[in-house]
């Protein structure tokens, strides 16, 4: 297990590198010219701007070169300069990353609770209403865009009905706390603000729902067919013969066994989310990195679409790492040496 | 009978729906074993031996219909309300099963599943003292290092070791009771008479009523006192094991005899009844089993024989006495 665990963190460097390489060379084969991005129309006319703004960004110098260079700057954490915000790329990400994370994860636990839960139900209820009711439920959340439901909900529940806060992570007039780990739920509560924590929280119920209802829907139909299975199993038989009630024989007996191969799932589940967001961020005018990256591509900011390929690349690698591990541990049949 | 036994199963019935309409499996099937006593059940798969039993425990399928009577201690189990139910199965009745590695939990360490055993029925019992009578019922059942060996998961115990383990839970909480429902017919030749004499000396040791359900006559013969042959969801010869062996009254028994390989007789091959079972729902009229019988007359095929009882040999045969 530990040399598993290290053979797969010795592998990570080269895997970043492989990131790294792919991202940076993606951008030089892309049709648009970053200059039109830094330089203004009416200066392009003008050679010795132009030149000016070739030497200030590296454009100039060949892409082995700017290859190298960018490599050696990323080594001390320096992701370069935005063109459009004029910061360094990784304040910009540091920044939108906690955002992003704090949104993906809540609507994991959204996710994987009403995932489970439904799965579980439709499948000790196999063939019944509550089955039907379950995969209605389930197909409805996977099939419908994200962006129609998040404009839908925030019509009923915020606009409508007021119960619910409109876009955004918290009130725009709050007395913002200080930034410490970026999740401004936590962040509040490291404050002390406790108003402002559950303004923060109620902000972030419906993009959550909204994200998490697709996955819901592809977990309790994976969980369904798993808990089918494993319910058919002789061991449940065993655990019933035991004296074990339902409840233990479907939670302790037989989810356990279906969480194997959920966890896999749930794992894509969210290094998708993190990178598939964008819209659901952009919906709720949420400061995530999925609205970072479309405005980058937008103004063809080169160093901030790198920067944003690289990051999610390293957040999608650390995720397999874990759900990988995670894995190991659930199933005590993979021995891995 | 004046005394009560301890589990006496009368007339009972389990049926399954297909297409709204119910077809029995089990069709008024009886039996009773006592304290210290072993009923060997024997029939061919799919005679309803072991569905009957699992119903009278209120293991069915959910799609299942169970009618009659299954009396543990006298108190009767049909239509006892499940928490009652629970608390009897594990605690006083055990059971254990086929195939040792699909009955066990693989995710779950054996000793979390023993020790999981006795804490569903005693629940004063710490997780540590659980942990620590797993020890010694892994030890009970004679598998070696057992301290080290409950820390283990299923896959990492052999075909034979599993059902120890199967059998190290079913006694946990010292039943009365000991199902074993083909407990042998999964595992090697070898490692069956293992299991078999772990089985009887448990038997012994704790007094315990044990139900052998088999196919093979040939396990019976030298563990079961009494022998309850079931065809096609029915008992159609019962009858303490020598008598059995000596005067078999049925054709079908006779037939289950001739098939049990023997050594010291020369034979080209192996005697084999003809024809299959009946299909659940596509029972011939009469006696069940006259399709496949060679003594079948005209009586057999129009009225099913009950089985009649002269001494202690029962036998639903229309030609049983005079066989």
């Amino acid at each position: 297990m530990a040399r598993y665990i290290l053979r797969r963190l010795i592998a990570m460097p080269f895997l970043v590198l492989g990131i790294v390489t792919l991202a940076f060379l993606l951008t030089t084969v892309t049709k648009g010219d970053p200059l039109t991005a830094i330089v203004s129309d009416r200066q392009m006319n003008d050679p010795e701007a132009v030149a000016a703004a070739k030497a200030r960004w590296g454009l100039d110098r060949s892409l082995p070169e700017r290859y190298l260079i960018y490599v050696g700057n990323l080594l001390s954490g320096d992701l370069g300069t935005s063109f459009i915000t004029r910061r360094p790329v990784a304040q910009d990400v540091l920044f939108r990353l906690p955002a992003t994370l704090e949104l993906v994860i809540a609507a994991m636990l959204v996710g994987t609770t009403i995932g489970i839960t439904l799965g579980v139900l439709a499948a000790y209820f196999h063939n019944t209403g509550i089955d039907h009711l379950a995969r209605f439920f389930a197909l409805f959340g996977s099939s419908i865009p994200v962006f129609w439901l998040g404009l839908a909900l925030l019509y009923v529940f915020s606009v409508k009905w007021g119960i619910l806060p409109g876009p955004g992570r918290i009130d725009p007039r709050a007395d913002l706390p200080a930034m410490v780990t970026g999740f401004m739920t936590i962040d509040t509560l490291l404050a002390g603000k406790i108003r402002l924590f559950f303004d923060a929280l109620w902000h972030l119920i419906l993009p959550a729902f909204v994200l998490g209802w697709a996955v819901a829907g592809t977990i309790s139909r994976l969980v369904r067919a798993n808990m089918l299975e494993v319910l058919d199993r002789e061991f449940i038989l065993t655990a019933r013969a035991k004296g074990a009630g339902e409840f233990r024989v479907v939670v302790r007996h037989a989810l356990r066994n279906t969480l194997v191969p959920t966890l896999t799932v749930i794992g894509y589940s969210f290094a998708y989310l993190l990178t598939g967001a964008i819209l659901t961020e952009t919906v709720f005018s949420w400061p995530g990195m999925g609205s970072y990256a479309v405005d980058a591509a937008r103004g063809l900011d080169m160093p901030a679409i790198i920067g944003v390929t690289i990051v999610g690349g390293v957040v999608f690698l650390l995720t397999n790492l874990i759900t990988d591990i995670a894995y190991v541990i659930a199933n005590p049949r993979v021995r891995l040496g | 009978m004046t005394r009560q036994p301890l589990f006496a199963v009368q007339d009972l019935r389990v049926a399954f729906a297909r297409d709204g309409e119910y077809f029995e499996a089990v069709r008024g099937i009886g039996f009773h074993v006592d304290h210290g006593e072993v009923l060997g059940i024997v029939g061919e798969s799919g005679s309803g031996k072991s569905v009957g039993v699992l119903a009278a425990l209120g293991l069915q399928a959910k799609t299942a219909r169970v009618r009659g009577s299954a009396r543990f201690q006298g108190r009767e189990l049909i239509g006892m309300p499940r928490h009652e139910l629970r608390q009897l199965r594990g605690s006083r009745i055990a059971m254990i099963f086929q195939d040792p590695l699909s009955s066990l939990n693989p995710v779950m360490t054996v000793g979390a599943q023993i020790a999981e055993t006795i804490l569903l029925h005693n629940p004063a019992v710490s997780k540590k003292q659980a942990m620590d009578r797993a020890i010694a019922l892994l030890e009970l059942v004679a598998i070696p290092q057992p301290d080290r060996r409950v820390a283990q998961f299923p896959h990492e115990f052999s075909g034979g070791m599993r059902q120890r383990v199967m059998i190290a839970m079913a006694v946990a909480n010292d039943p009365d009771l000991l199902i074993a429902d083909e407990p042998t017919t999964a595992l090697d030749v070898t490692v069956q008479a293992q299991i078999m004499d772990v089985l009887a000396d448990l038997q012994k040791r704790l007094n315990l009523g044990l139900i052998l359900i088999t196919h093979d006559l040939g396990v019976l013969a030298g563990h079961a006192d009494r022998v309850a042959v079931v065809y096609s969801g029915e008992v159609v010869e019962e009858a303490g094991v020598d008598d059995l062996f000596k005067r078999p009254s049925h054709p079908y028994t006779r037939g289950l005899i001739a098939s049990i390989p023997n050594m010291l007789v020369e034979k080209e091959r192996l005697f084999s009844i003809d024809g299959a079972p009946p299909p659940l729902g596509k029972l011939p009229g009469g006696c069940a089993f006259h399709p496949r019988c060679p003594q079948a007359q005209a009586i057999c095929s129009e009225t099913a024989p009950v089985l009649e009882t002269f001494g202690d040999h029962g036998v639903a045969c229309h030609f049983g006495r005079s066989a």
